[in-house]
């Protein structure tokens, strides 16, 4: 009988934490193909929905005085370009639509994962992996395109003396091709570990002992998770501005 | 017992079976990257051309709208400050002109009303003088005419007195004699 009612606390504490990141097809059961309309597909056209809302519906007034969207759209257009100014510089205004593109899109995917039941994008690393490389190649095409072989004196530290420099310009190339990878991994860790630890919290909840805790501890994981949410598509979009800043200035 | 065990191992079973499924992290199934790669790039280019085509010249529109208008309005706001100060002095001035004019007008009223006063006090003076005068001159009249009618009766009850008593005289005599009494 112990063992029995052992057994059931134990099925009953059988949680997946990462279930929650498990691609699967929208409608039917098939196999997953490149094509295939899945859960992912839904939340990242969810985001585009969002975007459209926000941003087009919302701002449709063009009102002088801004209604309550249009002053939500605003703010993140003047967040963005702010940012895009000061971190890149003035010429860099050229790709702010683009930037903006990348945190609408991270930040729009990580508060959207916060809902109950939704898909979080980004904490994949198919989906932060080529938004990374998309920056990094961005950064490498412009800087050779401007500059030429000058670019490559982002590596050479011309004001360190002579002897240093080789060991320099190894480290600067290793950790300008180690960029994409932190950046990628930075994100989708950073939402993978929140959701998951959430998920760990709600499965205790089904101990009656643990339970309010349980659901404390939940409540401030989700408070942490909001700000996890906007803190890490900004930090994504401000590094993607200082990597352009690279490109546009590559001197030392 | 038996079966519990079995079940464990049946749900054991089942959960590996789903792990494997999942391949521990659902990140790293290879298998739906493609998917999630080609679904990331379809809604990348879609989002970034409503943002660049639509939203984000729309928003930039509106943004240097509002900061121009807010220009305008400061430097309008600052002209009208300056207009209000412009006629405030203009007003100051005003009153200060119209002040002395008042100030100019009552004493040019005063100095009127005193000249026309001093004429007037002058001509009254003058009236009451002649007026005096004519006093005068009818009380020396009446006085004259009286001392005069007074002789003139003296006379005649004089004559009548005398011719009363039975003297037959002329006029002439006793005319003289109450003329030389009343002198004396």
């Amino acid at each position: 009988m112990a063992t029995e009612a052992h057994g059931a606390e134990e099925s009953s504490l059988v949680f997946h934490p990462m279930d929650q990141f498990i691609v699967k097809p929208l409608f039917g059961d098939g196999e997953v193909h490149w094509y295939t309309i899945t859960n992912a597909t839904l939340w990242m056209a969810i985001a585009v929905v969002v975007v459209l809302l926000l941003m087009v519906l919302g701002t449709s007034g063009r009102n002088r005085v801004p209604s309550r969207v249009q002053s939500i759209a605003e703010m993140a257009y003047g967040f963005v370009y702010k940012m895009v100014e000061d971190v890149a510089g003035k010429d860099a205004i050229r790709f702010f639509p683009y930037v903006f593109t990348l945190f609408m899109f991270i930040v729009l995917a990580n508060l959207l994962g916060l809902l109950p039941m939704a898909f979080t994008p980004t904490s994949h690393f198919s989906v932060t992996i080529v938004l990374a490389l998309a920056v990094f190649l961005t950064v490498t095409v412009t800087g050779f395109v401007l500059h030429g072989t000058h670019f490559l004196g982002l590596f050479w530290v011309s004001s360190a003396p002579l002897v240093l420099r080789p060991l320099l310009a190894l480290i600067e190339i290793i950790s300008y091709f180690v960029r994409p990878v932190s950046h990628s991994i930075r994100l989708a860790g950073n939402m993978m570990a929140g959701h998951a630890v959430i998920k760990v919290f709600a499965g205790f909840a089904a101990i009656a002992a643990v339970s309010p805790i349980s659901v404390i501890a939940i409540t401030g994981m989700y408070g942490l998770e909001l700000l996890v949410a906007f803190i890490q598509a900004y930090v994504f979009t401000i590094l993607t501005c200082v990597y352009l800043k690279d490109a546009l200035h590559p001197a030392h | 017992m038996a079966t519990i065990t079995e079940d464990a191992a049946g749900h054991a079973a089942e959960a590996a079976g789903h792990a494997a499924e999942s391949a521990g992290m659902p990140q790293l199934d290879f298998s739906t990257w493609g998917n999630q790669i080609f679904w990331l790039i379809v809604t990348l280019v879609v989002m970034y051309l409503i943002l660049s085509r639509v939203a984000l010249p729309r928003l930039g529109a509106v943004l240097a709208d509002r900061a121009g208008t807010i220009a305008n309005d400061i430097a309008q706001a600052e002209e009208l400050k300056q207009k209000a100060k412009e006629a405030e002095a203009a007003y100051d001035k005003a009153l200060a002109d119209a002040r002395s004019e008042a100030h100019k007008i009552v004493e040019s009223t005063r100095a009127e009303i005193q000249k026309d006063l001093d004429a007037a006090i002058a001509k009254a003076d003058a009236e009451i003088a002649e007026k005096v005068a004519e006093g005068e001159k009818a009380i020396a009249e009446i006085r004259a005419g009286a001392l005069e009618a007074a002789e003139t009766v003296a006379k005649d009850t004089a004559a009548e007195i005398v011719s009363a008593l039975g003297f037959s005289t002329d006029g002439a005599d006793v005319d003289a004699a109450v003329s030389e009494r009343m002198k004396g």
